[in-house]
């Protein structure tokens, strides 16, 4: 009996420093960033669900959001594509591919010091509006696509 | 462990071109293998880029970025000599830290 006591005090209170050390250290990721893996964006299959999760449903077009690609990429595997967000004060910038199995490609975040530019190479599974979504500090969301052809996918085969 | 990265970044005028090649399958977990059997996917899904130890920019990434990923960034306010470090985690918890020199 004295002995169950025991082991269930030592086990509350082990449980307890557990949870101060995940609310000292773990629960405190470096602030400006998005630490875990956005299962939500990621994982959704249609675009306007992806800028949903994202928080980006009311994104404005803008010229100041640059995107570069090919207007007929060979090979879908490798597309290369290039963004430039001249819209003051961008904090994060992602790339959705609106016919992919799973639009949303790539997001980034930029931390004082970093420019808003990114290039990355992308799979397209078939000719398809590329996007890009540039977030700006006071949480306000912009938005620019070129149609890209594929001749040859980047998925399956 | 995966292969090391390839990282180079340069000095141009005041702005720090990073390119960064990842040695990755990037399996988007749609392919079939050649006994029709799904090949699950495995691929980036976080990635880090610091400057002397002081994160820059961090990436998340689906899987429909390309099989050995290219990425480009510009970093200002850096200078010659400076480090740069530049790391990925996947979906299988793999992980890889490399560094560079700002040239």
């Amino acid at each position: 009996m004295d002995l169950i006591r025991r082991t269930l005090l030592r086990g509350a209170g082990a449980g307890g420093a557990l949870v101060a050390a995940l609310a000292a250290g773990v629960l405190k990721p470096t602030a400006v960033f998005a630490a875990d893996w956005n299962h939500g964006a990621f994982e959704a299959k249609e675009t306007a669900a992806t800028l949903k999760a994202l928080g980006a449903g009311t994104a404005a077009d803008s010229k100041d959001l640059v995107l570069n690609a090919p207007d007929i990429a060979e090979n879908g595997a490798v597309v290369p594509v290039d963004i430039t967000s001249k819209i003051p004060n961008t904090v994060s910038i992602s790339v959705l591919v609106d016919k992919n199995p799973f639009p949303l490609s790539a997001s980034f975040d930029f931390a004082e010091g970093a420019l808003p530019d990114v290039s990355v190479r992308l799979k397209l599974s078939q000719t398809s509006n590329v996007k890009a979504v540039a977030k700006t500090a006071d949480g306000k969301f912009y938005t620019v696509q070129k149609e890209v052809k594929v001749t040859v996918g980047g998925c399956g085969g | 462990m995966a292969d090391p990265m390839k990282i180079r970044a340069q000095m141009k005028g005041d702005i720090c071109d990073i390119k960064i090649l990842m040695s990755h399958p990037m399996e988007t977990g749609q392919r079939k293998d050649s006994n029709g059997a799904v090949v699950p996917a495995h691929f980036i899904q976080t990635i880090s880029i610091d400057l002397n130890g002081k994160r820059v920019i961090q990436g998340q990434t689906g899987t429909s970025v390309s099989r050995n990923p290219v990425f480009g960034f510009k970093v200002k306010g850096a200078k010659v000599g400076d480090k740069i470090t530049v790391g990925w985690v996947d979906n299988k918890g793999d992980k890889r830290t490399d560094e560079a020199t700002v040239q």
